[in-house]
């Protein structure tokens, strides 16, 4: 049941231009980046190979490319979370889920899903690009493999949080500037921390970006995983009550 | 027509804030019937319908359908529902195939019966031909009917429709409403409206809300006495008069309503047409039209309607006055 309503508003996505769009602006723009970092690397190729212990080309290219592209697709998320519930609300169309015999959870998670197999795609078509490399050097494989996990956990959080302020109102416009202003404010967050102000360490732990930076240096902590597994599963949870409340007595 | 009751409705109340939308409602519906919801705009006939459906809870009140509390087992109380809401639950970018397709999955219609069930519901609602169009780009009136095979799909015992006929054409609307007297060979059905004949063509029964409160119950059969009035209407060719009509047995009294017709009033329990007509042609009148008055089913929509409003405000005024 919940592939069927995932399958569903896949389906929708790619039926709207929104969708062709996003995917060609999201590789025009990772490849520029990417070309960018790979003009860099060879600009420092010379003292590079001259000095002791140096970055490789997966610490040149491939790690500014992952974290370039986590700031761009933070700018592209919300437009796609953005419809998820609102638009079905408005539309009406949300009475055809309710009257059907699916559940809450269902259709959060099928929503969910949906749009984070949409995401993956984007992801793989951002996640490939490095992979060309190896047709002219060697790439730390494993470093590429936890910088890909953290984009993975991240853009699942993005939705996530976007998926929730979606159930909140009936405007997609609304939703997606809320949802846009959101993430930017838990991606900055960690700038408080870096003041040295009293609280500041709380303010950066909760930043998604301060999670996101341990695994592009390759560093697989269990906490990050869980910080990111949680914050999704707790902007499901609240998108489950927050739909159900539509019922309710207010 | 068996007795199995398929809704049953029990003291289901909504409030909207302070304000009760519905209040207090009772009401049954058997296999096989097709029961109207009347009333007024904002009468609480959609709020009563998205309940049943579990669209909305009620703030208290049971609903069962088929004999199951749709609050404790949600999921299987709506498996035998099929709803059709005031704006038809479509998504426009997927053509009335694939709509259906989803639709057919969202109630669990198992694979091998997917194919036919949509065969059957297209066919029922006359969507054959437009399979493979986008709903977007099909007619109000098509639209409306994409609904209404959405509702059916999965054959429900229980199929609710929402204002069904809203915007359609005259002959869209005879289809439709064949389709809703053929549906309740299997199924149950409620329709909402304010069309008032609609309720007379489709329906075994009539329940008027105002106010969210049930106002009246009854069979169309029970609705079409209430139409009849103790008084015919004669027109004639040449001058009447007034007097021999009195004289007839059973005859109250006689108002002209203009030169070549009159209103003659009788007792209840009579009925003096037959000698009306006998002494017409005696007196060489030249009988044009003989024909029982009868109340529109408007005048006693509007009745029932505005009666409870008017004690509402004579309350109000001795309120205020005191």
């Amino acid at each position: 049941m919940i592939f069927t309503l995932a399958a569903r508003e896949l389906r929708s996505m790619f039926l709207s231009p929104m969708a062709w769009v996003i995917l060609a602006v999201i590789s025009g723009l990772c490849a520029y980046f990417f070309l960018l970092y790979i003009d860099l690397y060879l600009q420092l190729q010379p003292r590079l190979a001259a000095a002791p212990n140096a970055p490789g080309i997966t610490d040149v290219i491939v790690v500014p490319l992952f974290s370039t592209a986590a700031t761009v697709l933070l700018l592209v998320t919300p437009l796609l979370t953005m419809r998820l519930i609102s638009e079905e609300r408005r539309s009406q169309t949300l009475s055809l889920l309710m009257s059907a015999p699916v559940s809450m959870t269902e259709i959060i998670l099928g929503k969910f899903l949906g749009v984070f197999a949409f995401v993956l795609l984007m992801l793989a078509l951002v996640a490939v690009m490095p992979l060309s490399l190896l047709a002219g050097g060697e790439i730390d494989m494993g470093l590429w493999a936890s910088g890909l996990l953290g984009l993975v956990l991240l853009l699942a959080s993005f939705c996530s949080i976007g998926l929730y302020v979606s159930t909140l109102t009936t405007q997609p416009t609304v939703a997606a500037v809320a949802t846009f202003g959101l993430l930017l404010l838990l991606w900055v967050l960690n700038l408080a921390g870096s003041t040295g102000n009293e609280g500041g360490g709380v303010l950066s732990y909760l930043s998604l970006l301060s999670h996101y930076q341990p695994l592009l240096k390759g560093i697989f902590s269990s906490a990050d995983i869980i910080y990111y597994l949680l914050l999704i599963s707790s902007c499901l949870v609240l998108s489950v009550r927050r739909l159900d409340a539509d019922r309710l007595q207010h | 027509m068996t007795n199995d009751i398929l809704i049953k409705v029990e003291e289901l109340t909504r409030y909207y804030g302070a304000q009760p939308a519905v209040e207090d409602l009772n009401f049954e519906v058997r296999r096989g019937e097709v029961l109207g919801f009347l009333g007024p705009n904002g009468a609480g006939k959609s709020t009563t319908m998205r309940m049943i459906t579990g669209n909305l809870s009620p703030s208290h009140g049971r609903i069962t359908i088929n004999g199951i509390d749709i609050l404790d087992q949600p999921k299987k109380a709506k498996a035998d529902i099929g709803f059709l809401p005031e704006l038809p639950p479509l998504y426009r970018e997927l053509t009335v195939d694939e709509y259906l397709q989803f639709c057919a999955r969202l109630n669990r219609i198992s694979r091998d019966k997917q194919t036919n069930a949509i065969g059957t519901a297209k066919e029922r609602c006359g969507l054959s031909d437009v399979g493979k169009r986008l709903i977007a780009n099909l007619s109000k009136g098509y639209q409306q009917r994409v609904g209404i095979a959405q509702a059916i799909i999965h054959s429900p015992a229980v199929v609710v429709l929402d204002e069904p006929t809203v915007g359609l054409d005259p002959i869209q609307i005879r289809e439709i409403r064949h389709l809703i007297r053929e549906l309740s060979n299997e199924h149950s059905v409620i329709l909402s409206t304010h069309i008032l004949p609609e309720v007379q063509a489709t329906c075994d029964r009539v329940q008027i809300i105002n106010q969210g409160r049930l106002v009246l119950s009854d069979s169309i059969e029970g609705l079409i006495q209430r139409m009849q009035t103790s008084s015919l209407r004669l027109r004639t060719k040449n001058q009447i008069n007034n007097n021999i009509l009195l004289a007839i047995e059973g005859v109250v009294a006689v108002s002209v309503i203009d030169e070549d017709c009159v209103q003659i009033k009788h007792k209840p329990e009579t009925n003096p047409a037959a000698a009306i007509a006998k002494i017409t042609v005696e007196q060489g009148w030249e009988l044009l039209e003989l024909t029982p008055d009868r109340r529109s089913l408007e005048e006693i929509f509007v009745d029932i309607t505005t009666a409870e409003q008017t004690v509402d405000e004579q309350i109000e005024k001795t309120g205020a006055a005191a």
